[in-house]
């Protein structure tokens, strides 16, 4: 069996993902054909074990993200099952790529076992299925859901130029996003509810993320309510996450929120309310005020740096 | 201009999902709603609809249950209104193909839908239509214009986010937007219930058959986590650092 993996790019660099993805076909048996578009990050994933050979793609076309311009150029070097991570820009080259090849996609897969067995979350991981797959497919990995492969390769590297035609242009680069870190790459997020009491005391959360190289989180009642912006939000009509430590302040824990974060490794969860339903998937719960745990939390994490 | 919006009913966001012998037991679900983004992508369609009077197609894929969806929309104004009328859940493949068969059979325009819907999560069905009608595609957006001869759109970048064009057929995945959206008034419910849904079965577009690609083996719920400590007070937040410290190496 044959698998193709799109690398997850990071700028220049290789995205963490690109070693999960090599990773958890490298675990049902398998050597990958890696597919680096715009040549980026070749040389570092020709050394990545469980390469087989590194075709590099070049083409005008990376310039700016379009979808359809991508998933064509990228497409044409493609073979056997095709193999992404279930990021924005990877779900959406990945759709199109099964679109023109006319074989199914399953997103956000999270566990895979050879011949080939898929088990993805439902309903924003209310619930989970194991799916069979038939003849080839696009497949999109959940990132941080698969261990990384090692270092420890020299895979061939080809080349290969294409072009495409761009069917959308920018005009207009609107405002600069937050220096703040997103909670979808960020292995340590701390996330505040409407127990915060109002939008100002998000600066406690921010100051402790700093600390923790973490990125902040939002409950939908506050990004509703005091318009944190959307893209904080972590549930169902959110970012679904699953970092090494979620933290949650003053968050009751309604279904659509621990339906994005509960697949997370660990869960610490500050609340007055020792009957908040957030304390059912935490593996440490503080029955307490942010006002009195924050500081004592701070305090105990600035002692290990 | 025709203006189509994909729709998909889901389980409420707030509805539980019970599993009986290996399966999500849909009877179980207390509500059925549309998916919140598309809600977004219905709420650009009809803004888009009134800024250039063109007519708003509504367009779901689903049992029986999916025309209470249909009617909503027509509540709100959704001017036509069609059913791709299917009791099996379909691959992603056919899927798309019966969405763009359809929607090349009435000369639409344009195509909104959300950027993804709240059962699968999936994301994949906004692009892989713009591929079969080789439409451009943009995901993620906010906010749809129309203006001139092309459509306008503001997506996230790198850096913020950017507003960019395509022009000829485009089909936009929509991200929750800034834009209120409208409810209905008593006279849309009223009209809506008087609309015709118009429905249409997937043979009759010589698109029918199983799946024999994707097998469902089974629905489970999530893994049980081992039960947490919980502790009354801060008294043990030094316990609990050290332990996320040196037993689960997370910081």
């Amino acid at each position: 069996m044959k698998f193709t993996i799109i690398a997850e790019m990071n700028g220049d660099l290789l995205h963490p993902t690109t070693y999960q993805l090599i990773g958890a076909i490298s675990e049902i048996g398998s050597e990958s054909i890696v597919i680096c578009p715009n040549g980026k990050g070749s040389s570092e994933a020709s050394k990545i074990k469980g390469v087989e050979k590194i075709i590099s793609v070049n083409g005008d076309c990376f310039d700016l993200f379009d979808g359809s311009a991508w998933a064509s150029v990228i497409n044409s070097v493609c073979e056997g099952t095709i193999v992404a991570s279930a990021s924005p820009n990877g779900r959406e080259i990945g759709a199109i790529i099964a679109a023109k090849r006319g074989i199914p996609i399953i997103q956000d897969v999270v566990a895979i076992s050879s011949e080939i067995t898929v088990t993805r979350p439902i309903y924003s991981g209310k619930a989970t299925e194991t799916l069979k797959i038939n003849g080839d497919s696009v497949i999109t990995l959940r990132p941080n859901a698969f261990e990384s492969a090692e270092v420890g390769n020299d895979a061939p590297i080809s080349i290969v130029d294409q072009t495409s035609d761009v069917r959308v242009a920018v005009i207009e680069a609107i405002n600069k996003a937050s220096e703040r870190l997103d909670v979808t790459e960020a292995d340590i997020i701390i996330s505040g509810g409407r127990g915060m009491g109002s939008i100002d005391n998000f600066s406690h959360l921010e100051s402790m993320a700093d600390t923790l190289g973490a990125a902040v989180g939002a409950s939908r009642a506050v990004v509703d309510e005091w318009g944190m912006p959307h893209r904080m939000q972590v549930g169902q009509t959110g970012k679904t996450v699953s970092p090494s430590l979620y933290i949650a302040v003053g968050i009751s824990g309604a279904i659509q929120h621990l339906a994005g974060m509960r697949s997370s490794k660990y869960i610490v969860a500050i609340n007055k309310d020792p009957d908040a339903p957030i304390f059912t998937v935490a593996d440490y719960g503080i029955v307490a005020s942010w006002e009195e745990a924050l500081p004592i939390l701070k305090s105990e994490l600035m002692k290990l740096s | 201009m025709n203006i189509a919006v994909l729709l998909k009913q889901v389980p409420d966001t707030t509805a539980k999902i019970t599993i009986s012998n290996g399966k999500v037991d849909e009877n179980s679900v207390s509500k059925w709603s549309m998916s919140p983004y598309d809600e977004y992508a219905l709420e650009s369609g009809l803004k888009m609809k009134e800024a250039t009077g063109g007519n708003l197609i509504a367009i779901t894929c689903g049992p029986e249950r999916t025309k209470k969806m249909l009617t909503d929309a027509a509540a709100v104004g959704a001017d036509t209104l069609i059913h791709i009328s299917e009791d099996k859940v379909l691959d992603s493949t056919q899927v798309q193909n019966l969405l763009a068969t359809v929607i090349n059979n009435n000369e639409i325009e344009v195509v909104l839908c959300g950027k993804q819907a709240a059962d699968t999560n999936s994301g994949s069905t906004g692009p892989g239509v713009a591929e079969l009608l080789d439409a451009a595609c943009v995901t993620m957006v906010s906010e749809v214009s129309f203006s001139g001869n092309s459509f306008i759109s503001v997506r996230p970048s790198n850096t913020g986010t950017e507003k960019v064009s395509t022009s000829g057929i485009s089909v936009f995945t929509f991200d929750k937007g800034l834009s209120e959206l409208r409810r209905p008034n008593v006279r849309g419910i009223m009209m809506a219930k008087k609309k015709v849904i118009e429905t249409i079965k997937p043979e009759e577009l010589g698109l029918g058959g199983d799946s024999d690609r994707i097998i469902l083996q089974t629905q489970n719920s999530p893994a049980e986590k081992e039960p947490g400590q919980i502790f009354e007070g801060v008294g043990e937040i030094p316990t609990i650092v050290s332990k996320l410290r040196n037993e689960a190496n997370v910081i």
